[in-house]
């Protein structure tokens, strides 16, 4: 094989987004029938990198890439999906792209479906063809059977379980009689054990039949059994690419997450003895994209607890389940009495507050003033920044107190903006993100839940935004749970941290300790 | 997935929740019957004059339903087509059968550009179909007006006074159509047990219905459901998901003017400018009576709506009389139950979706559960 032009080859690839380095560099070769495993942490360039190899739009509307991509040896340019599907690559995506109300054999075969000319055809063009349903079912019974996974073929796509959906797509590209590299991203996800067991059978068979497969997952023990070889991805850069054979999993995880990070635990307190402010009972959340299932965590008082994971993995749905934004089951206790779920106000009343990581829909009124935006939480719910009037049968805007607490908390957090009369979307991402602090803060609650605190803003409002929580925390004794996809900056500032991995409770351990063993227990059930 | 094996009563409960729209008609025809006092004959008769009438227009329905568009009222526009073609035919004094396949053959390039224009359009506010569409139908009126009323014996020529009004140009508020009147109804007309069967019409429905169900199983076809379901699944799978939704609203006008002049000749005279205004909304309120739902059709809703919606019609104002003294109230009546019909279905229809949604939330409770077992 060796002496043979590789399948695939990846020769220096670079991308960035608007002058942000997204991958630098990357090298990679695949032989015909060899399977790939890519792994990386959320963010660190993986899906980048396939969406380059399928030619999808979004990379050629940013500016396109840089470096060449090689197939057979030949140079190829892919503008659209379909020319990379036309010179044998295949995707799986990790939403599925199946019309519901179809079966698993019209949407293997989806416009792609063998046809019978009729008289209409004759005369009015191909789209009044007739379909061939019996040389559809052979076709898409041929595809299954390649998969060597069963599915009923023609089962509706609404019926089936989550895994069969997932199988129905790789027929699809198996069916494609050119298929020469097929890119799974996340394949097993969604899969029961036996399912994923059965898919990396087929990945085998797949491969004895000469398709390369990509195999993107965060599951490595998967890896390890399938794959010949492990590329892992950190930062838009491939760290490592060694055969599957002459590694281990601890070794991956800490390709995957390693840098050296010794120093960002300075002047750590040792986490707080004190007893349990909020106690979550098997909590399910129904939050699209970040299910909670069966969720048990003890908050106690005064703590800032991190709450992290990979992305997917249910660590957002806890905050917005609890807050009651999303349909959610289960029993939160907080101070000693229940909360009724799926309520927000009860939320707020009993002095809970959250700043969502859904800054301009959940967080901001964005066509308001920062006054407003500040107060205006405050003043609805504990009837703050009011006056009464008439005997307290209207109440009052009291506007000078309003404009006090606006300008302390512009000065606490610097915020920046032209006056406190500015809207809010006029405002920065990192200025919009301290203004939604400071609304949580200026309901003076007893718990706050913080999502996303620093996603999408710049490193210096990154640390004063962290700054600033910690001192909330340490100041007024405030707890705090505070859930970011960051490994690093929870370990800046929280005391424990847990993680959240197949929606559930993966483990909890001290800040103190090392990135690795948290990389173990983010990948540890992953769904 | 404890929600597979429902019990029975479940199942019945569901199918009565299906199908609460055409159940509730049912109930109220068995109540309204007898007290109108019609024979059964009358009504027999009526129900398939009504049968014949609207039923082809109806059809037209269904494919912009398959297509994901909804409801549409870009029927409307194939309406006022027709209405231009018979004024056509009566002024060049076509009668008969000549006359009336004339004027659906006139009435197809009209009804296409129309709908060409209200694809396009529609494929501009994508998933606001129907509310689109009806604005559409209005804009579309006021067209129409402008050629029939004002460029109508002016500048497009019409030689008979009977159709021109005194001042000379423009078309009267009414055209009359007796000569061409059940031309098509009256041929190869049977009547069994009193009941007079048009044949003919019923045949030329047979087959529209045979065509559509053909055309579910085309290529076009099978796009119209891919694109009907989920647009970008489509798209990424390569087919032309804009000119689909085009072609559906283009069939849809054409067989709605072909269907209109089967509606007019029944009728035997035309109302120049409300005809087409109000056809739309009873042909929608209709399919809605006979089960069907924003996303989903079929021919038997067709045809179940178009019985129950009509025998409503021919009932109401009757038992509105005989129960309350005023036949005002029972036209009053059945005018709100058209209306009524179209938001209840589209009520039901958000709620149907809704609770869909709150499912999941009850599965991965019982997952937990399960798991408790466990």
């Amino acid at each position: 094989m060796s002496n043979q032009v590789p399948l695939l080859e990846l020769k220096n690839i670079k991308k960035d987004f608007f002058g942000n380095q997204v991958l630098e560099d990357i090298n990679l070769t695949l032989d015909e029938g060899e399977v790939l495993g890519l792994v990386g942490e959320n963010g660190a360039g993986k899906s980048t990198l396939m969406k380059i190899l399928f030619g999808m739009t979004d990379i050629r509307d940013t500016g396109g890439y840089g470096g060449d991509v090689l197939l057979n040896g030949q140079k190829v340019l892919f503008n659209s999906p379909f020319d990379a599907l036309a010179a044998g690559i295949g995707m799986v995506h990790q939403e599925f792209s199946l019309i519901p109300g179809f079966t698993a054999t019209e949407n293997i075969l989806l416009n792609r479906e063998p046809q019978r000319k009729s008289v209409a055809s004759e005369v009015f063009g191909e789209r009044l063809n007739t379909l061939n349903r019996k040389e559809m079912s052979t076709q898409s019974s041929e595809a299954i059977a390649k998969m060597g996974v069963h599915i009923e073929s023609d089962m509706e796509i609404n019926d089936m379980p989550v895994g069969h959906k997932q199988f129905t797509e790789i027929a699809r590209e198996l069916s494609k009689a050119q298929l020469k590299l097929l890119i799974l991203d996340e394949p097993t996800a969604v899969l029961t054990e036996q399912e994923a067991e059965a898919l990396l059978d087929s990945i085998r068979g797949m491969s004895k039949r000469g398709i390369a497969v990509i195999f993107i997952t965060h599951r490595l023990q998967e890896i390890l059994n399938v794959c010949n070889k492990v590329a892992v991805m950190r930062d838009g850069v491939l760290v490592k690419d060694v055969p599957a054979a002459e590694t281990n999993i601890s070794e991956i995880t800490r390709w995957m997450v390693g840098r050296s990070v010794a120093d960002t635990a300075q002047d750590r307190r040792e986490p707080p003895e004190t007893e349990t402010i909020m106690s979550i009972q098997r909590l399910w959340v129904d939050m699209p994209g970040e299910t909670v299932r069966d969720v048990n965590l003890e908050v106690r008082r005064g703590e800032i607890l991190g709450i992290g994971g990979l992305a997917g993995q249910g660590k957002l749905g806890i905050p917005n389940g609890v807050m009651g934004l999303y349909p959610a089951g289960g029993k939160v206790i907080f101070e000693g009495k229940e909360i009724p779920l799926n309520q927000p106000r009860a939320c707020l009343d009993s002095r809970l507050a959250f700043v969502s990581e859904d800054r301009r829909g959940v967080g901001l009124l964005l066509d308001e003033s920062l006054e407003w935006n500040i107060v205006f939480p405050a003043m609805q719910i504990h009837d703050k920044f009011l006056k009464p009037r008439l005997g307290g049968l209207v109440k009052w805007r009291d506007e000078k107190a309003i404009r006090e607490v606006t300008a302390r908390y512009i000065d606490d957090l610097k915020i920046k903006c032209t006056s406190s009369k500015q809207k809010a979307k006029e405002l920065s991402g990192g200025n919009q993100q301290k203004v939604c602090l400071a609304k949580a803060f200026a309901l003076e609650p007893n718990f706050l839940f913080v999502s996303e605190p620093t996603r999408g803003i710049d490193v210096g409002a990154k640390a004063l935004v962290l700054k600033a929580l910690e001192k909330f925390n340490r100041e007024s004794g405030i707890t705090i749970v505070m859930i970011s996809s960051e490994l690093e900056e929870l370990r800046q500032i929280c005391d424990r941290i847990a993680i959240v991995s197949g929606g559930r409770i993966a483990g909890i351990l001290p800040a103190s300790r090392s990135s690795e063993a948290f990389g173990e227990l983010m990948v540890s059930s992953v769904v | 997935m404890n929600n597979k094996n429902k019990t029975a009563s479940g199942k019945l409960l569901n199918l009565l929740g299906n199908n609460a729209v055409p159940i509730m008609f049912i109930i109220i025809i068995a109540f309204c019957i007898p007290i109108s006092g019609f024979s059964s004959l009358f009504l027999l008769n009526e129900i398939m004059t009504r049968l014949s009438r609207n039923t082809f227009l109806i059809l037209s329905l269904l494919i912009p339903i398959m297509a994901g568009m909804g409801l549409n009222f870009g029927m409307t526009l194939g309406a006022m087509a027709a209405e231009i073609a018979l004024i056509f035919t009566s002024d060049w004094q076509i009668w008969g059968i000549p006359g009336i396949v004339l004027a659906m053959i006139m009435s197809i390039p009209i009804s296409a550009v129309l709908g060409l224009v209200c694809g396009k359009i529609l494929n501009a506010a994508k998933g606001r179909e129907m509310i689109t569409s009806y604005i559409i139908s209005f804009f579309m009126n006021g067209v129409y007006q402008l050629v029939v009323l004002y460029m109508m014996g002016s500048i497009i020529p019409i030689v008979h006074n009977n159709i021109k009004l005194p001042r000379g140009y423009g078309v009267r508020a009414s055209v009359d159509l007796t000569r061409i009147r059940k031309a098509l109804d009256n041929v190869l007309s049977v009547n069994i047990g009193g009941v007079n069967i048009p044949v003919l019409t019923l045949l030329i429905i047979a087959a529209m219905c045979l065509v559509i169900v053909w055309f579910r199983r085309t290529k076009l076809g099978q796009d119209m459901r891919a694109v009907g379901q989920d647009m970008e699944v489509a798209r990424a799978a390569g087919i032309d998901v804009e000119g689909t939704r085009i072609i559906s609203i283009v069939i849809s006008t054409v067989l709605a003017g072909i269907g209109m002049v089967i509606y007019l000749q029944n009728m035997g005279d035309m109302a120049t400018y409300s005809s087409h205004s109000q056809i739309g909304m009873f042909c929608i309120a209709a399919l809605l009576v006979g089960g069907a739902s924003v996303d989903k059709a079929s021919i038997g809703n067709v045809f179940l709506g178009v019985i129950l919606f009509h025998t409503m019609f021919i009932l109401a104002p009757s038992a509105g009389a005989k129960i309350t003294g005023n036949e005002v109230v029972g036209e009053y009546f059945r005018v709100f139950v058209s209306y009524g019909v179209i938001t209840v279905a589209l009520v039901m229809y958000e709620t149907k979706k809704r609770r869909a949604k709150a499912g999941m939330g009850a599965q991965l409770a019982a997952a937990q559960q399960e798991g408790d077992k466990r």
